[in-house]
């Protein structure tokens, strides 16, 4: 039944929990049967004519189907309860990595490695995880289908989730708990590697990026850091206003005032995007001070001049 | 029961007097306290309300036909939240209760009204304040948070949560006094000779169904209010940036919430209790347990509701706790499932419509049930919690359940209230489209859930776009039967055959007085001597046959 009915299955516990649900899958099939079997069977067998005397009640019947019931749920609430302690506490070697959330993406950072990244989680595999979650706004649920996992992250307030993955290759992640306009476009991929592939990237990713082109280095942070989840380049209004030939133009603003869209305004709106909100937008974006570094801010300012 | 029924040979002639000629004019209706013309005036608006949350419901199935926007993703956000606060607050907890309880409560018990009549057309007029509260906050701010109002983001988005909230607020007080006004109906309105034990299955399960109106709606009423405070005035309890917290509004919602869910089904147990002892000529198998089931699935259902927050922060202990009683309030049910389907046992059992759906909804409601199991239990739990899973197995309760008992039920009743039948043939053709567009519709979210779809997504990724074209077909299927079952409807109220006092061979009181009741419902007051189901001396269901 897990084959074609469950996502792949990528985390130590997975297996665990495919079991229970097995167990109740076929436990609810055989049930099934049985009663729609015998409604049908009776309504077929004692239709109209067919009336013959019967008990109204039969305290033996009664007591039979109310105890087997019952053994079997205390089973079923027990092996639940028993996989989800595995699924609730991490092992005390787990490798922590800082999980936030926000309006609509996630970001995440490796305290031992001096990693930032967006909407990309990487982590080695044979490895317990920690993921050590907040959110910056509203509640939001993180989820790795594959790994059998999913806890709430939630503002004010520390959750955690961990992992072992089994499998190499990339899953699905994705927001759980509905928090807006783009919910459903709040999900990204966990690429489980190997450990030597997981140490190269932590090199390439801890160091500074000096040589990319600025406004190739903005193109990439676009993507990397999510901006296009509510910024389109096509001049079209998402859930932000567009960045297609804002640059050197006029820009209205809610309280009325007009501003030219200069690099001064383009680096404003990034690290205090409510410090002057366009007219007929959400003051909805989060501030990403601290988040980019200056090459990476100039990247920014200079892929967005791109967009003509 | 005792009194002789009036058993009509030829085809009977309609009634010169009854409760819907009584008095004419608009006058006569609004200031009614009558509480059949309440029950049908209730009856109208939930049925319109059930409308206007289909459509609702087809839209989303619409934007999710194939991947790609179809609306905006904010506009389908307020389409699914929409669709779950009308079908919620303004059809499914006054469906049952409110229209067919009204009508038939006293009726059952062979009593004129109910209890308290003005309370009963004032709780109508909250109900309609309610409503229209709610559809000015519709229009002019379509609110966007889920019918569950989570906090914080019920607290920061700007649509109109404020009116929303105060719409349901506003609703509760209507339940509430429906709910006070059965009890004391039950209790003091019995005749002669009906004992507790003697009660109706379906009066039963309005007891208990009042009981949790009653202590639970208040819960409700509180928690919307401090939610209004917090929004209007910024007093701090759910928004972390206040120093509130957003669990706690978890745990009031669903502390009125989870009891909420036996407000919708427990009324559909009574329904089915008639239908299936009506036409298997049998007196219901452990009537004492199925009638103090309800009740004791009432009382359980209050310390379940945790269950909804098994990944929400709370502590692994309360988990396992919540957990446990889950099960506990699984196993009255599952017993009741058991009792029916052995009523039918060398039963004399005939496939009239109302039957019908009976079967179906056994059918549908082992399916609902099975499906809770994966989810009372934890480690399954949060693998399934918040996607398509959670979503199918919620319909095959509310709609596999509910809506297919009390479209059952007013097939059963519809000629009590109008004195007329229906085409059975047409019926039936729309109940075979309901069965077949619904289990299109739901089965397949069981799949897309367990294959990991998220609920509440404005698109998907491709592997989930064949269920979900799939799903979208059912929904049209769905459509279509309800048309059916309107048109036969209809029907019947423009040419159908004039209806006996008791065309189904029905034995409980309702039956004995002639169709459509008068206003005063009985010349002389019942007494009783047997139980409810005793066929003995009621001659089986005339008309033709399905």
């Amino acid at each position: 039944m897990s084959n074609f009915l469950y996502p792949p299955r990528a985390s130590t516990y997975a297996g665990e929990v495919d079991a229970l649900m097995n167990f109740i899958n076929y436990l609810s099939i055989f049930f099934w049967v049985l009663i729609t079997g015998l409604i049908l069977y009776f309504a077929w067998r004692y239709r109209k004519g067919n009336h013959q005397a019967a008990p109204s009640h039969n305290t033996a019947l009664e007591i039979t189907w109310t105890v087997i019931p019952t053994i079997l749920v205390v089973a079923i609430f027990v092996w639940g309860f028993k996989s989800f302690m595995v699924l609730s506490r991490a092992p005390g070697d787990a490798m922590e990595i800082h999980v936030t959330g926000q309006k609509w993406s996630w970001s995440f950072e490796y305290p031992e490695h001096g990693v930032r990244t967006m909407n990309e989680l990487v982590v080695p595999a044979n490895q317990p995880v920690k993921l050590i979650m907040n959110s910056s706004d509203v509640i939001h649920s993180f989820w790795i289908p594959s790994f059998r996992n999913k806890m709430d992250v939630l503002p004010g307030r520390t959750t955690t989730l961990w992992f072992e993955a089994t499998e190499e290759g990339d899953y699905r992640f994705y927001c759980t708990e509905y928090c807006g306009d783009a919910h459903w476009n709040m999900k990204g991929d966990v690429k489980v590697v190997s450990a030597e592939a997981f140490h190269e990237w932590v090199e390439e990713n801890s160091k500074e990026d000096t040589t990319t082109p600025l406004p190739e280095l903005g193109a990439k942070l676009f993507q990397s850091k999510a901006c296009f989840t509510c910024h389109t380049t096509d001049g079209t209004s998402s859930i932000g206003p567009t960045l297609k030939g804002v640059f050197g133009h006029d820009v209205e603003l809610a309280d009325g005032k007009s501003v030219l869209a200069d690099e001064d305004y383009l680096r404003e709106s990034i690290l205090q995007p409510g410090a002057k909100i366009v007219k007929g937008f959400a003051p909805a974006m989060p501030s990403y001070q601290g988040q980019l570094s200056e090459r990476e801010i100039n990247g920014l300012i200079e892929y967005i001049k791109s967009l003509k | 029961m005792s009194t002789a029924p009036d058993i009509a040979t030829q085809a009977p002639s309609f009634p010169k007097e009854h409760y819907l000629n009584a008095s004419k004019g608009f006058k006569s209706w609004a200031l009614t306290v009558d509480h059949k013309r309440i029950g049908l005036m209730y009856l109208v608006s939930v049925l319109t309300f059930f409308l206007v949350g289909g459509l609702f419901a087809l839209l989303v199935r619409l934007e999710l036909l194939a991947p790609g926007g179809m609306f905006e993703q904010k506009t389908y956000n307020q389409l699914f939240t929409l669709h779950g606060v009308v079908m919620v607050f303004l059809f499914i907890i006054p469906s049952i209760p409110a229209a067919l309880g009204n009508f038939f409560l006293p009726l059952q018990l062979g009593a004129k009204d109910v209890a308290f009549p003005k309370m009963n057309l004032f709780s109508f007029y909250i109900y309609a304040v309610g409503a229209i509260v709610a559809i000015v906050a519709m229009v002019t701010g379509a609110v966007d948070t889920g019918w569950t109002f989570y906090t914080p983001y019920s607290l920061t988005t700007n649509t109109g949560v404020v009116l929303t909230v105060f719409a349901a607020f506003i609703l509760g007080f209507s339940s509430i006094l429906t709910g006070v006004n059965f009890i004391v109906t039950i209790h003091k309105l019995r005749p002669p000779g009906m004992t507790w034990f003697r009660l109706p299955l379906f009066a039963w399960s309005l007891y208990a169904t009042s009981v949790i109106q009653l202590l639970s709606t208040p819960v409700l009423a509180i928690t919307l209010l401090l939610l209004i405070a917090e929004r209007l005035f910024g007093v701090g309890v759910f928004d972390p940036a206040l120093g509130g917290d957003p669990v706690l509004f978890q745990h009031f919602f669903w502390f009125y919430s989870h009891p909420a869910v036996y407000i919708m089904i427990v009324p559909a147990f009574g329904i089915i209790s008639e239908l299936i002892a009506t036409f298997s000529r049998r007196e219901v198998f452990g009537y004492k347990f199925v009638a103090l089931s309800s009740v004791a699935i009432a009382i359980i259902g209050f310390f379940v509701w945790g269950h909804h927050m098994f990944v929400s922060g709370q502590s692994e202990f309360a988990g396992m706790v919540f957990s446990f009683l889950t099960f506990f309030v699984a196993i009255p049910t599952a017993v009741k499932i058991f009792n029916w389907t052995a009523t039918l046992y060398k039963g004399d059992i005939q496939l009239r419509t109302p039957m019908i759906y009976a079967i179906m909804f056994l059918i549908q409601f082992t399916i609902g049930g099975l499906t809770g199991l994966p989810l009372g239990a934890l480690g399954t739990n949060v693998a399934l919690h918040d996607t398509y899973y959670v979503v199918a197995h919620f319909h095959y309760v509310m709609m596999g359940g509910t809506v297919f008992a009390f479209i059952g039920g007013l097939h059963y009743w519809w000629p009590k209230i109008t004195g007329r039948m229906y085409s059975e043939k047409s019926a039936n053709i729309g109940a075979f489209l309901l069965f077949i567009g619904f289990n299109v519709t739901f089965f397949t979210q069981f799949l897309l859930g367990f294959k990991g779809m998220p609920r509440r997504y404005f698109d998907y990724d491709p592997e989930f776009s064949g269920l979900h074209a799939f799903s979208s077909v059912g929904s049209w299927i769905l459509g279509v039967g309800f048309l059916v079952t309107l048109y036969c409807f209809i029907q019947s109220l423009r040419k159908g055959e004039v209806a006996s006092s008791n065309p189904w061979g029905g034995t409980t009181l309702e039956w004995t007085t002639q169709s459509p009741p008068i206003a005063h419902n009985f010349i002389d007051t019942p007494t009783v001597s047997t139980g409810p189901y005793d066929h003995s001396e009621v001659p089986a269901a005339t008309g033709r046959a399905a």
